[in-house]
């Protein structure tokens, strides 16, 4: 019931919507930054902002088919707009670390070779950018169905490198970070053979 | 003997909380329209403190949250009234020390100190405070004594943070009983004037400023005089990230991110760090205490 609920109520929500709130929230949030509203240590804070709300997304992204399948709520066709979404604060991340954090070139990549959650971080960055190019029609069209899918699984490792990442950078022992963590890990083991296809016989 | 080192920043550096309040206006207008940047300038000068606004609502006190918000949020909890400091070990007059006791007996200064933290950030703080050599001299230290180590109050009711194991706690920290004795090295009961706040570690806390923050431990319920090097909360949860010393040195990195530069809190968005300083600008006057250790190693 619930479930009818809410496909009936998202059917009303145009995918687009998503674009505009997350473009909105990225720039509301540099300017609270630029303007001195996000503390005392802004670059640190926006960073946070970013990669957090990326974090987010591809966790909310992950949870898409597990839902369809286990509890038939269908998002289904905010699945681009969320990734698209999550890809867009990871730039925009990326790039305040760049040219508002270390930004001296020889610095930063020092730092991608030197520090391990940087790396860890870059890599996640990495896997994901042929999947925010390829993540048009045009591309599904070109690429084949099938080949376009097996691209697109590259998400898992970078949701889990990007999890690592953010559990690799605090300091003493923190719950938070192993949070998304464990929600990547279980999002993950849903989509695995034998953990799906016992689950799949409950009836939905 | 209070006034063993002196200030080369006066009163007048200290802002007025009119004028900082401006100034943060100020600094956010300019920083909307890109025109930021003057604010390391001004560093270069003369020191300035951080608006009391940043110094209280931006800390590391992990007994009230891992947040830089949660202490100001949280250390409200902490009864700080009535507080007594337990001196034991190696002294002649061990005991509990009533604060008002202590407080009574020692020479209140203000100390325009740098403040950097490991996570490379840094601040500039005007504390109110008196010299700990001046504490342990009224404690008798013992010939043997080497270390003193400290302890912070452990009450899991009213200190949130504690539930989780983040650290090992209660926090300790620890010097030598020649950094302890510097006159650099100082308790401080309040900044800009006023009593401290929960979350800088009310009502007394140790500030070592050539050293990383962490070292400058707080709200501290005990201090031990000792002959053996005493362990110390970031050591024992990741030795291989924090050292006893931990003084501040821009050429030995922490494993995970460089120190050799630092952003000081309050400038603006696009403000870049500034370079950091050797002993945190205080290399004059510690710089003997480590002479023929090789620094890299007793990090």
């Amino acid at each position: 019931m619930i479930a009818q609920a809410i496909n009936r109520a998202a059917r009303r929500v145009p995918t687009w919507a998503i674009y505009i709130l997350c473009g909105a929230h990225i720039g509301w949030a540099f300017w609270l930054a630029a303007s001195g509203q996000l503390g005392p240590e802004p670059v640190k804070a926006l960073e946070h902002v970013y990669g957090e709300k990326a974090l987010q997304l591809i966790v909310a992204g992950l949870a898409i088919t597990p839902l369809l399948k286990f509890a038939r709520v269908n998002l289904v066709r905010f699945r681009r707009a969320v990734g698209l979404s999550a890809f867009a604060y990871l730039l925009a991340h990326l790039l305040v670390w760049l040219v508002l954090d270390v930004r001296v070139p020889a610095e930063i990549w020092a730092d991608i070779v030197k520090r391990p959650y940087i790396t860890v971080g870059m890599a996640g960055f990495a896997l994901l950018l042929p999947l925010a190019l390829t993540s048009n029609d045009w591309s599904v069209r070109r690429m084949g169905a099938q080949a376009w899918r097996r691209l697109h699984k590259l998400v898992y490792p970078a949701a889990v490198l990007g999890a690592v990442h953010f559990v690799m950078l605090v300091k003493g022992f923190q719950i938070e970070p192993l949070i998304y963590l464990g929600a990547v890990v279980v999002l993950l083991l849903m989509r695995w053979k034998p953990i799906a296809a016992r689950t799949r016989r409950v009836p939905g | 003997m209070a006034y063993r080192w002196k200030n080369n920043l006066t009163d007048r550096d200290v802002t007025d909380e009119a004028a900082w309040l401006n100034r943060r206006q100020i600094m956010g207008g300019m920083a909307g329209l890109g025109l930021a940047g003057m604010a390391s300038g001004a560093r270069a000068e003369a020191l300035e403190p951080n608006a009391y606004e940043d110094i209280t609502s931006y800390c590391n006190y992990y007994e009230f949250g891992t947040g830089k918000g949660d202490p100001s949020k949280y250390a409200h909890m902490l009864a700080t009234e009535p507080w007594s400091v337990k001196i034991d070990g190696m002294v002649d007059r061990p005991g509990d020390y009533a604060l008002e006791d202590i407080l009574a007996k020692m020479t209140i200064e203000e100390r325009i100190y740098r403040f950097r933290c490991v996570e490379a950030w840094s601040m500039v703080v005007p504390w109110n405070g008196f010299e700990l050599a001046d504490l342990l001299e009224m404690a008798g230290v013992q010939a043997g004594a080497k270390y003193v180590a400290f302890e912070t109050v452990l009450r899991k009711d009213e200190m949130p943070g504690t539930r989780y194991p983040v650290l090992d706690w209660p926090y300790v920290e620890g010097l030598r009983l020649d950094e302890a004795m510097h006159p650099l090295t100082i308790m401080a009961s309040g900044i800009y004037g006023k009593p401290l706040l929960g979350q800088n570690g009310a009502p007394l806390r140790l500030v070592v400023p050539w050293k990383y923050g962490f070292k400058s431990i707080k709200s501290v319920v005990r201090i031990t005089l000792t002959d053996t090097q005493p362990p110390t909360s970031w050591n024992k949860a990741n030795a291989r990230e924090y050292g006893f010393y931990s003084n501040v040195n821009p050429e030995v990195d922490h494993p995970r991110w460089s120190q050799a530069s630092e952003r000081v809190l309050g400038s603006s968005l696009f403000a870049g760090k500034v370079p950091t300083q050797m002993f945190n600008g205080y290399e004059d006057e510690v710089a003997g205490l480590y002479q023929g250790m090789d620094l890299r190693k007793f990090f």
